[in-house]
């Protein structure tokens, strides 16, 4: 019997357009693009220029403090563009698709053969290293320092997230191959969601750990923290599910497939379903046709923690859904702040609609669904409001006094409170919740690029 | 009508952006322009791209509207205490509107002066102007004797704008409650007039309203200030014309004191709406009822032979400013201690301080006021301990590793 973990500090956000299992679309775009500024801390090399022809699986750049980090081509095409911003600073590498998929052609690794120093050196070689992020700091791994343990939640919390049991499920073979190569790293701790079954409850060569509880504890972070939590010196890799299957793949047929199975999502969305589609593709197809009348934001990633993409923008390599919800930057409520607001959400019952979410009053009433938008329905303000962060934090961290370390860079006291086992995504849920309307991912993410510059 | 509004914010807005003639009143205008409308600003190209609706102003305008029970209980009790202190029966009506016109003026000098002087700290900061001087420009008028100065009142809360919190940085960066501090100033400054028997009750008429000469029996002191200056060790007390009262007479309330402290009731009835809403720590109000309850208990039980330490420790808690500091100073979020056992430890010992100063020091009848700002010094220090508990076991953890 796997270790069972509850939590109960989080939060379930009731916002509508959870996919329906279901492949909508499955036929692939032409226009694919690897946009640098997506991996988060890379400074690009270029191994290509406009017009060369690539195949799924050709580096495209290198990292520039690694140079065996490649970052390869999702597809097979030419390389349409390089465009470049401010200091030529590249910004993305558009590549257009052939109507036929070729693979570049790698020798099929023996996993038995294979160092783990070899094994190393050839995720890199492969393009695969990029989807191996590492504790502190939430980066994509540092290749030269061994981790003590590495950790998939095999299950998505995050808002309208796509079901990995759905999406996972039918290749567990990719998934279970991938876990051996990693496994063959360091220890694999795979978490699953308590009270389901779920095809990962038979994956072998991990110590699995169950768990119950609201958003974020599909969060990887928040699971580190109760099994084996990040200290000072120590580092910790992290990978997503549908990740592991690119591996696996890799050391089953040889190839690089970036083929994934994403989740179009949010209340936009005509009929919020799956779409079969390869990292880095054009999102524009994804959602043609499928969305309701507004202006809508285009989100890669959940409602949390995605980036802003415009309508013509693309995936990036980690996302696994796109969520679309109205802009809302015309709207103006005239003094909101003291009406009722019945269709507004808050975790706090400052605004009575959560009288809405009782049967009966939504019997009588109709059923008033929250309409969500993207504006942050208030202005910043210092934290005046305290307990707040540690309602939806499921990790034996004080979010606000981290935040506030964070805010006056003190490198100590960040340290000592735990700045090491955070990432932006963990705090996205005190962002939401944040009185004073506080950019805490932004935060996060500045500071833990101050220490990583700092200490290393 | 919004969308007319909406126009004519539209049209007057470059005027008080950069480059615009009345730049330099941007923040007054941003201030009325946020008041109006809910900010249209969306969130950034990273981050989370929904929200809570909960903002700062709404979170202020709930704990402003838990302040009307009592706020309007306490305009009653004014007229009811000034006819009782005459001898008539004035009616409803009457009572209440002698009350309402009493305490107006001093809402409107201490908004008055409060939010201009917030209007001129955010024009200097270049800041946004924030809204904590909506709840504290009404605790203020709720914790001052109704016949107070008003140029006093207009004194003492720019002191403590200006002091006890704009020199701090403005909204949740002052150390002491702003609304308190005001208290203290004017009970530090003017003593005579903060004390004593003749300013809980208001015997004159208020714009000529409510004439006539207190009664014989009349004596203008609270419940607390009779057993300050008890010359036995047990007394039975009474209200302002001699008659005996107790417990369920604090409890409602029709007592002298200051404006908003007096009914209990009233006050637990805003506390069920800030505890509901979520917007007040129940952990910090009951823990300093709790610590109120168990001081007043030892002293019932072990404490020295005066009639204030006799003084029943039911009734200590719905006497005096005990109900009010508990509901609404203790729990305000900034001044109070801010990790979860901090807040048990903080309003402890609010509650017990409150019942020494009490108890044990008769130049102070009312020890809430004392015992709240002492224990906001403490805030950061109780809070230093917990957070350096969460430091150290992250230390023994990575050592043990090691």
């Amino acid at each position: 019997m796997a270790n069972l973990i509850k939590t109960k500090r989080g939060l379930n956000i009731p916002i509508t357009g959870s996919p329906i299992e279901m492949i909508g679309k499955s036929t692939l775009p032409t226009d694919f693009a690897l946009v640098p500024d997506y991996f988060h801390g890379v400074t690009p090399k270029l191994h290509v220029k406009e017009g060369d022809v690539v195949k799924a699986g050709t580096p495209v750049f290198y990292e520039k403090q690694f140079p065996d980090m490649n970052f390869v081509s999702p597809v097979s095409g030419t390389v349409k563009a390089i465009n470049r911003g401010e200091r030529r600073k590249i910004l993305s590498i558009q590549i257009e698709a052939d109507a036929k998929m070729t693979y570049e052609s790698f020798d099929k690794p023996d996993l038995k053969t294979l160092s783990v120093e070899e094994l190393i050196q050839t995720l890199q070689k492969v393009g695969l290293w990029v989807f191996i992020k590492q504790r502190p700091y939430d980066v994509i791994a540092n290749p030269n320092k061994t981790p003590k343990a590495i950790f998939i939640s095999s299950f998505d919390s995050a808002p309208l997230a796509p079901n990995n049991d759905y999406v996972v499920g039918g290749q567990m073979a990719d998934f279970q191959k991938g876990i051996d190569v990693l496994a063959k790293i360091a220890k694999v701790h795979l978490g699953i969601k308590h009270g389901k079954q779920t095809p990962f409850a038979a994956v072998k060569n991990v110590e699995i750990t169950e768990y119950e509880g609201p958003h974020p504890v599909g969060n990887v972070g928040v699971q580190i923290n109760h099994v084996d939590p990040v200290n000072k010196g120590e580092v910790v890799w992290t990978i997503n599910p549908q990740d592991v299957l690119f591996i696996g793949r890799f050391f089953n047929k040889g190839i690089i497939d970036l083929s994934r199975t994403i989740a179009l999502t949010g209340p936009s969305v005509k009929s919020p379903q799956y779409c079969q589609t390869v990292a880095g593709a054009g999102i524009g197809y994804l959602i043609q046709g499928n969305l309701i009348k507004g202006t809508h934001r285009f989100v890669v990633g959940n409602v949390l923690t995605g980036t802003k993409v415009p309508e013509n923008g693309y995936l990036d390599y980690y996302a696994t859904q796109l969520t679309v919800l109205e802009e809302g930057s015309e709207t103006h409520e005239l003094v909101g702040w003291a009406m009722p607001r019945f269709r507004k959400f808050s975790v706090s019952r400052t605004y009575f609609s959560f009288l809405f979410e009782c049967k009966l009053l939504s019997k009588l009433f109709g059923n008033l669904k929250y309409k969500w938008d993207t504006r942050l329905l208030g202005g910043e303000r210092a934290i005046i409001m305290s307990g707040e962060y540690d309602k939806v934090l499921p990790m034996d961290i004080l979010p606000e006094y981290l935040i506030k370390a964070m805010i006056v860079k003190d490198l100590d006291k960040m340290e000592a409170l735990g700045a090491y086992e955070i990432a932006p995504e963990d705090v996205a849920l005190c962002e939401f919740v944040c009185t004073s309307k506080l950019p805490l991912q932004q935060i996060v993410r500045d500071s833990l690029d101050y220490m990583k510059k700092e200490l290393e | 009508m919004s969308n007319k509004l909406r126009k004519l914010v539209d049209k007057i807005k470059p005027n008080f952006q950069p480059g615009g003639k009345l730049e330099k009143l941007h923040s007054v205008f941003d201030g009325f322009e946020t008041f109006l409308f809910v900010p249209n600003t969306t969130a950034s190209k990273k981050g989370a791209h929904i929200r809570d609706a909960i903002d700062s102003k709404r979170t202020m305008i709930v704990v402003v509207m838990a302040l009307l029970p009592a706020l309007l209980f306490g305009m009653y009790n004014v007229g009811y205490q000034h006819y009782l202190a005459i001898g008539q029966d004035a009616g409803f009506w009457s009572t209440f509107v002698y009350g309402l016109l009493a305490v107006l003026p001093i809402i409107i000098v201490s908004y008055g002066v409060g939010l201009g002087i917030e209007f001129i700290a955010a024009q200097i900061r270049g800041s946004e102007i924030h809204e904590g001087f909506l709840v504290t420009g009404m605790l203020i008028p709720m914790i001052v004797p109704v016949d107070t100065p008003l140029w006093m009142i207009a004194i003492a809360t720019a002191f403590a704008v200006i002091f006890a919190k704009e020199v701090f940085g403005g909204t949740g960066m002052n150390i002491f409650n702003v609304a308190l501090v005001t208290r203290a100033f004017l009970f530090f400054a003017y003593p005579s007039h903060m004390s004593g028997n003749t300013v809980w009750v208001r015997t004159g008429t208020t714009f000529g309203l409510g004439g006539g000469t207190p009664v014989d029996s009349y004596t203008g002191a609270t419940v607390l200030g009779e057993l300050a200056t008890a010359s036995s060790d047990n007394i039975q007390v009474v209200d302002v014309v001699g008659n005996p009262i107790g417990f369920w007479d604090g409890f409602l309330g029709l007592i002298p004191g200051s404006i908003g402290e007096t009914s209990t009731l009233a006050i637990l009835l805003g506390a069920a709406l800030i505890l509901f809403t979520g917007v007040a720590s129940w952990k910090v109000m009951l823990s300093v009822f709790t610590g109120g309850a168990l001081m007043a208990f030892v002293f019932n039980s072990f404490g020295p032979d005066t009639a204030v330490a006799h003084f029943p420790w039911y009734n200590h808690l719905v006497y005096g400013g005990f109900a009010f500091g508990a509901v609404f100073m203790a729990t305000d979020p900034v001044t109070s201690a801010r990790t979860e056992l901090g807040k048990w430890i903080f309003g402890f010992m609010i509650g017990a301080f409150a019942i020494i100063i009490r108890v044990l020091n008769p130049g102070y009848p009312e020890g809430m006021m004392l015992a709240i700002l002492f224990m906001n010094i403490f805030a950061p220090l109780i809070d230093y301990y917990v957070v350096n508990a969460n430091i150290k076991k992250r230390l023994k953890r990575a050592t043990k590793k090691a």
